[in-house]
């Protein structure tokens, strides 16, 4: 999938990759779309909760070799 | 929609019970709401400038996951308090959990309110140069203020 920015939150527990996908996010345009890895389980539920929580919608997740895979779009 | 709101009064000061208020308060700022925290009496500690006393204690804490049973009479050994802090900041680092400055920091540059309990620092005879700066002085009416809006309202 196309995305505009990246970052990885591979190793971080609750609450960063949560606060670390906010500050990503801050610094992108409406439309864009945000790859975010992480190592963290309890991510998969969570990054759910912040795309309807915040608007952002989350297009797709997956897993990959013990990692989540989150594809995000601002919203 | 409207602004969501939380408001949390921190009351402990013990390294594991620091946490929750902490990580709280950082996540439903991301989450785009407004949030304040109140800190007081032990809670307090957590608004020093420095943090390094921050500890748990094994004594009384029978869940605290030990590497092996500790009876109660062994908790009360002088420097078992430090061995515990020790053991859980280390398995805090392995583990990829922020620490408590990381946890505060995201909160003050999340502009999440932080209150000092006044009465807490009189009543400890607290100097306020040993607080961060950010932070805002006030009592319960301060808080009840805005907790009375509150969608969420935490007491830990």
């Amino acid at each position: 999938m196309h995305f505009d920015k990246e970052f990885d939150a591979s190793g971080l527990s609750c609450p960063m990759p949560i606060v670390k996908t906010k500050k990503a996010l801050s610094a992108m345009e409406s439309g864009q779309v945000l790859r975010v890895v992480a190592t963290d389980p309890g991510s998969v539920c969570d990054m759910a909760a912040f795309a309807e929580e915040t608007g952002n919608p989350l297009l797709s997740q997956s897993e990959e070799t013990g990692k989540f895979v989150f594809f995000l779009r601002k919203g | 929609m409207a602004t969501k709101k939380m408001g949390i009064i921190a009351s402990k000061g013990a390294l594991d019970m620091a946490y929750p208020p902490l990580i709280l308060a950082s996540t439903a700022a991301s989450l785009g709401w407004d949030v304040k925290v109140f800190f007081t009496f032990y809670g307090l500690q957590l608004l020093r400038k420095d943090l390094s006393g921050i500890a748990i204690s094994p004594l009384a804490n029978p869940a605290m996951p030990m590497p092996v049973p500790m009876p109660v009479v062994v908790s009360v050994l002088p420097g078992m308090e430090t061995m515990a802090t020790g053991m859980m900041k280390s398995k805090i680092k392995k583990k990829g959990v922020a620490s408590l400055e990381e946890l505060r920091s995201t909160c003050l540059e999340a502009e999440v309110g932080l209150i000092a309990c006044q009465m807490t620092v009189d009543l400890f005879d607290f100097d306020k140069q040993d607080f961060i700066d950010g932070i805002e002085y006030g009592g319960a009416a301060t808080f009840l203020r805005f907790a009375g809006e509150a969608d969420v309202c935490l007491f830990i």
